[in-house]
């Protein structure tokens, strides 16, 4: 954990899902802040999506978890941030897609959660193995922006508020080891409305090299991490949103343009390659494609 | 042979929700009973419901942790493991939301 990432008298939020992940970062957090003194003051952050049946009780779980560790949880939901719910959601476009509009809204209403605690950073419970896939998706996708960003341990820190990653290197496998013999309280559903194709194969393609060579996972990172790009691709450039004030690549944000597109009931604006009509000028950025964030998966590996 | 099984991280949901199971199984009289033979007995006789969620050609989906008696069955022998009376086997799945 001495990764430089923490210094005494911050203030941490920890992205909370209830999960294997991000309850094994937040036990793992407070036991060591407790026994180094780091001097560190945690938080519990919950986004609350809105999907009934599976985030409802996701969240009984980060209840518990913050009796049990003694930290305090704020809970910010997709509701009282975008007026929609995943359900309402759902119900308007259906399960296609779906993935899209929780993984962007999810990144950025950690991101206000975490201005609302006045935290100097966030931490995430994504692991090796979330890396690696993520290298992969990014490769398969040629998204080379975010292949240069998704191996950092800490990204933003030129934005308001870092995120942090302190289980980049830790197989899922050790954590769910260490979840298991620490008998830790989590929760471990697959969401209701993520078909997970895409990085479902990923994941399995990942699983079945680890199998064969357990090395590959961290192979993978480090591939990721030396990945060189030339100095002739044009990169993205990273700006800021005319309506809500959010990094953002385009004109608008990727969450202003996917709730538009909503409220004027026309779902698809802001999904693929269809570039609604702020588009202006930026024929070939890949981050205006209708994939993920890079820092939301799937619902159905769903950590924030 | 008397064994306890475990599962959890939501394969419990394939088999009626039920996280532990004693089960007898019998393993013939002179043949050991093998994790190899165990699996087979469990996705015929516990595993209710989608099979491949478990097993993956002979063995289990690669991304569940499979513990005997609390240790890691990579380092017993995977397959080959023999099982003896009241161990406890237990099956996580990795593979779900973090």
């Amino acid at each position: 954990m001495e990764n430089k990432l923490f210094s005494p008298g911050e203030r941490i939020a920890i992205g909370a899902s209830g999960g294997k992940d991000s309850t094994v970062l937040a036990y793992v957090m407070s036991t060591l802040n407790r026994r180094h003194n780091y001097g560190l003051d945690l938080f519990l952050l919950s986004i609350d999506e809105g999907i009934t049946g599976y985030r409802d009780d996701s969240l009984e779980t980060v209840k518990r978890n913050q009796i049990q560790y003694g930290l305090p949880l704020k809970v910010l939901s997709y509701k009282e941030l975008y007026g929609w719910t995943m359900d309402d959601i759902v119900k308007m476009i259906g399960l296609k897609n779906n993935c899209t509009f929780c993984g962007v809204f999810r990144r950025q209403a950690l991101d206000r959660g975490a201005a609302m605690l006045k935290v100097d950073k966030v931490v995430t419970g994504h692991n090796a193995d979330d890396i690696a896939e993520t290298v992969l998706l990014n490769i398969l996708r040629g998204d080379i922006a975010r292949l240069s960003r998704c191996t950092y341990i800490t990204t933003g820190e030129d934005g308001p508020i870092p995120r942090c990653k302190p289980f980049k290197y830790t197989y899922e496998k050790e954590i769910v080891m260490y979840a298991y013999f620490k008998k830790l309280d989590y929760f471990s559903t697959e969401c209701i409305y993520s078909p997970n194709a895409y990085r479902g194969f990923a994941r399995e393609f990942i699983k079945d090299l680890e199998r064969i060579r357990p090395r590959a996972i961290l192979d993978i990172i480090k591939s990721g991490e030396d990945f060189r790009i030339s100095t002739t691709t044009k990169m993205p450039e990273q700006g800021t949103c005319e309506r809500c004030g959010y990094i953002s690549s385009q004109k608008w944000c990727k969450a202003c343009l996917l709730l538009e597109g909503l409220n004027r009931g026309l779902p698809k604006l802001g999904i693929g390659r269809t570039k609604g009509p702020h588009n202006c000028g930026h024929e070939d950025t890949n981050l205006g494609s209708g994939t993920n964030s890079i820092e939301s998966k799937q619902c159905g590996s769903l950590d924030f | 042979m008397q064994l306890t099984l475990e599962f959890g991280g939501g394969l419990e949901l394939l088999c009626d929700s039920v996280k532990v199971h004693d089960v007898k199984v019998d393993g013939g009289d002179e043949k050991k009973m093998s994790m190899k033979n165990l699996l087979h007995w469990v996705r015929t006789n516990l595993i209710k419901e989608r099979p491949e969620m478990f097993m993956k050609g002979d063995t289990v989906r690669p991304g569940i942790l499979v513990l005997v008696n609390d240790c890691d069955w990579e380092l017993s022998g995977q397959l080959e493991t023999v099982l003896e009376d009241k161990d406890v086997i237990v099956f996580i799945s990795t593979l779900h939301g973090g």
